[in-house]
């Protein structure tokens, strides 16, 4: 089954499906949600990071009796389930991190309340034994890669090369904040709410809730605000919470977090320690890599054991390795759990050996482009995993591509003696999908269904939240079918109307779901043989192009050895960052950047260059502006005002282009776009400050007033 | 009770029943007069809320309603007008301006007003758009949005 090229719709910058909507305001978010008789849900937190709690008392002055409120006690089974079952959705007496939800109430009045809210006293027994350093807590999760023999590698090397890299926490900053309205009709419980992934809401209210039958659950998203990654996993709490009020309650209930609630309570990314050691020969051939990568999982196992996984599988670097090792812990802290966000893990692990390569770079005296260029991975080398690379990273032409763009070798040259201004690079992969067997474990399933109009109608899971899932599936169905692109039709995902077709999440959309859409719309093409859509449905109804994941041949993951090919594919890329410091503040300013990528073929390019744009920005405000504070585990800047997201004045040009190597099982030979753009921001910005300032630097943010402590 | 607050919104004068002091934002979504307009952080950082106030662009969470009484306001809902989109409309979808679309609102209604009066940024449409956050799209295809818009205007 092929449709070949030249594509009626594929690699055209078809406009944005729900454009319209969106720019007249008459797109409905969550908070939009108009329910008489609803009533305002409230989350009351822990103040403390460890403890137990002695006393709840409910202060004078508050007519109480006139207010829903709800414990663990009144949950069948209080446990938010994703990969563990170790997180309460409500705490019933230890309390293991700050902002931790203990009570909820609901009332008609918002205001009365806060006030409420405000007059409840919880008094606790603090335990001082709370964990905030990795390292400190019990491991969560440990992984070990080892490929060659190590020590004897080492031993061989010219050079060695040791250094510690740290990476902080980052908060998503979706503008839209976290939110659920809910109602009970008889035993069924619907909800409607701002995340992306439904099934995963779907089985932990399911869970929580002790219901039998999958259709008592249906969860609807509404268009989301963003994500990133920060409403993969914790929107599953905001729904329990939500769901719980409305049955006490016989009412709707909404629980929209505001900006300091969501900010302090929802998940981050796991902060990072990377102890990196690296064995070369004078000449600058790479032969032994020892990676120790150790991320704070926060209070619960929440995703961490995966963002580990994905951490490690990255942290050898498009290089080629004579002997790798690389050891990955996830440690238990008191902090609120950390979780998905864009990347999830890659970026830590992908920030110390980017940042390593280039400090490398200069101590053998070598060009860092040229020192990479000689390390490169191949078509056919092996992985750490032991995974063979069947396709051609074609790394040169990447690089090429980008040196260009950026004029990088007449830039440099005019930089150099110049004080306070850098130029540096990054190269970078991200595999395509769940790692490991995930895909397998997911068996995703999309359906295509006709109409009556001869229309057709996209049936996903997979949401839309900024990133062009709507369009690009049409785009897909459309090609296959050979029908007017506006003739498919996207379903707002539902559970109780769209199949599993898993999460969206670790840049699978495209690549991943876009191939069983693909397949799907064969599917539907073989039923229907010739006939017209119209024609076809009159005579038989509704009917079904479906298909379902199955593994690529060859593509075989072992679990309990933790080898094998980690990812179907991998998408490639460059970046180059130039930065200027401030010399009396000492302020990095990101002037230019520049990006190339090859995510395979590029179906839609206004949105993925969109989307890799945006992503740049964000990974350059991990590296400079976007500092967590933390006291006690929890973040205390939990406002725009103190948390800094690059705005149009920070955001530098950004220049990014594509080379399309497509990958045959990825839709219509896609790869992964979302999070590749995520990992090469870091390290690019880090060598260019290191450059700047002529010392090589080992963590980000990048903070100005550290840089005048030096 | 107090008395009704009457404002002027995108033409049509409204009386609006909320508490004085309530933020014109809550009081116009609360209301249902605009749920286009849209919240962000309730502290005049994000822009998601952005209105024109007497033509001036103005974060609508941090205006009590009171100071609105009277006034003219123009939001979101105002731009397309009998179905007909406003060319900063066309040129954001066409151009890729708007992705998970919640800063959409507001960043156009900064644009109308970097339309109507360039001179109040001289950087451009970068400083003109310096009070609005967007986290999905790095600017690049916001400013061509709006440049889009600007030339459409100057006939090009």
């Amino acid at each position: 089954m092929s449709i070949a090229p030249p594509y009626r719709y594929i690699g055209q910058s078809i406009l944005r499906r729900e454009g319209r909507e969106k720019v007249t305001g008459a797109s409905r978010y969550v908070d939009d949600n108009v329910i008489p008789d609803c009533l305002h849900g409230k989350t009351i937190r822990s103040t403390i990071a460890k403890g137990r709690i002695v006393d709840i008392s409910f202060g004078e002055g508050i007519p109480w009796d006139e207010f829903i409120i709800a414990t663990a006690k009144d949950l069948p089974r209080n446990v938010v389930v994703l990969i563990e079952q170790d997180q309460p959705a409500l705490v019933e007496e230890f309390v293991q991190h700050k902002h931790e939800p203990i009570l909820l109430l609901a009332h008609k009045d918002a205001g009365l309340l806060e006030d409420a809210a405000r007059a409840i006293t919880i008094t606790y027994e603090e335990d001082k034994s709370a964990a905030f350093e990795i390292g400190e807590g019990s491991l969560q999760k440990e992984y070990l890669i080892e490929e060659g023999d190590i020590e004897k590698t080492f031993a061989e090397c010219d050079v060695v090369f040791e250094e510690v890299y740290r990476t902080g926490a980052q908060e998503h900053v979706y503008i839209e904040p976290n939110g659920f309205v809910g109602w009970w009709d008889g035993d069924n419980i619907h909800l409607r709410g701002s995340h992306q992934c439904p099934y995963y809401v779907h089985k932990a209210v399911k869970t929580a809730f002790g219901l039998k039958d999958d259709r008592q659950v249906d969860i609807l998203q509404e268009t989301t605000g963003g994500a990133f990654g920060g409403k993969e996993d914790f929107p599953s709490t905001v729904a329990i919470h939500t769901a719980l009020l409305a049955r006490k309650a016989g009412r709707p209930v909404r629980m929209i977090y505001d900006r300091a609630e969501d900010m302090a309570c929802s998940t981050k990314r796991h902060p990072s320690e990377t102890r990196l050691r690296i064995g070369c020969t004078k000449d600058g051939k790479l032969k032994a890599l020892d990676c120790d990568f150790r991320i704070d999982g926060g209070a619960y196992i929440t995703l961490s054991p995966v963002v580990l996984s994905r951490g490690i599988l990255h942290g050898s670097g498009p290089y080629k390795w004579e002997a790798a090792r690389l050891v990955g812990k996830s440690y238990a802290t008191n902090s609120p759990p950390y979780g998905a966000f864009r990347g999830f893990g890659a970026p830590q692990s992908l920030f110390a050996i980017e940042s390593a390569m280039s400090a490398l770079a200069e101590k053998l005296g070598m060009c860092p482009v040229e020192f990479r260029r000689k390390n490169f991975l191949k078509k056919g080398d092996v992985l750490p995993t032991g995974q063979a690379l069947e396709g051609d990273p074609m790394l040169d032409a990447i690089v090429d591509k980008g040196l260009q763009m950026a004029d990088y070798w007449n830039r440099a040259k005019k930089i150099a003696p110049i004080p306070n201004r850098g130029i540096g690079l990054s190269v970078f992969l991200h595999g395509t999908g769940f790692t490991g067997s995930g895909e397998v474990y997911l068996a995703s399933r999309v359906a295509l269904a006709t109409r009556g109009d001869g229309k057709v109608e996209v049936r996903v899971s997979s949401t839309e939240m900024g990133q062009g899932t709507e369009t690009i599936f049409p785009q897909i169905a459309a090609e296959v079918l050979g029908l007017e692109v506006d003739d498919v039709l996207f379903v707002k995902p539902q559970t109780s109307k769209v199949p599993n077709s898993g999460p969206t999440v670790a840049s699978r959309t495209c690549s991943v779901v876009g191939r069983l859409v693909e397949r799907a719309a064969h599917d539907l093409k073989g039923k229907l043989n010739g006939t017209p859509i119209a024609d076809y449905h009159a005579t038989h109804g509704e009917t079904l192009g479906e298909a379902k994941y199955q593994a690529p041949p060859g593509l075989y993951w072992d679990d309990e050895k933790y080898r094998g090919s980690a990812y179907g594919a991998y998408s490639w890329g460059i970046n180059i960052a130039e930065v200027t410091i401030d010399p009396v503040t000492m302020h990095p300013t990101v002037e230019n950047f520049w990006g190339v990528y090859d995510i395979g073929t590029v179906i839609n390019p206004t949105l993925a260059k969109g989307q890799v744009e945006g992503g740049i920005a964000q990974g350059i405000g991990w590296a400079t502006c976007e500092n967590v504070v933390l006291e006690e585990g929890a973040m205390i800047n939990t406002h725009m005002t103190n948390y800094i997201i690059p705005t149009t004045m920070d955001a530098p040009p950004i220049m990014v282009d594509f080379i399309e190597n497509p990958y045959e099982y990825g839709g219509f030979g896609s790869k992964g776009v979302g999070e590749i753009p995520m990992d090469g921001p870091g390290p690019a910005v880090l060598n260019a400050v290191s450059m700047a300032l002529r010392r090589p630097l080992n963590k980000i943010p990048i903070i100005a007033e550290e840089l005048l402590d030096d | 009770m107090t008395e009704p607050i009457r404002l002027k919104l995108n033409g049509k004068e409204v009386d609006l029943h909320s508490h004085p002091m309530t933020p014109l934002l809550h009081a116009l979504r609360n209301e249902e007069l605009s749920p286009g307009t849209k919240y962000g952080c309730g502290e005049g950082e994000c822009g998601a809320c952005t209105v024109l106030l007497n033509g001036d662009a103005v974060m609508s969470c941090m205006v009590p309603l009171c100071q609105a009484e009277g006034a003219e306001v123009e939001t979101v809902e105002g731009l397309c007008i009998d179905g007909e989109l406003h060319p900063l409309q066309e040129a954001f979808i066409c151009e890729g301006g708007a992705q998970c679309g919640i800063c959409t609102p507001g960043m156009l209604m900064s644009a109308l007003y970097f339309l109507r009066q360039p001179e109040k940024a001289p950087g451009g449409v970068r400083e003109a758009l310096e009070g609005n956050l967007c986290r999905c799209t790095g600017y690049t295809r916001i400013y061509q949005s709006v440049e889009r818009a600007i030339g459409e205007a100057a006939g090009k």
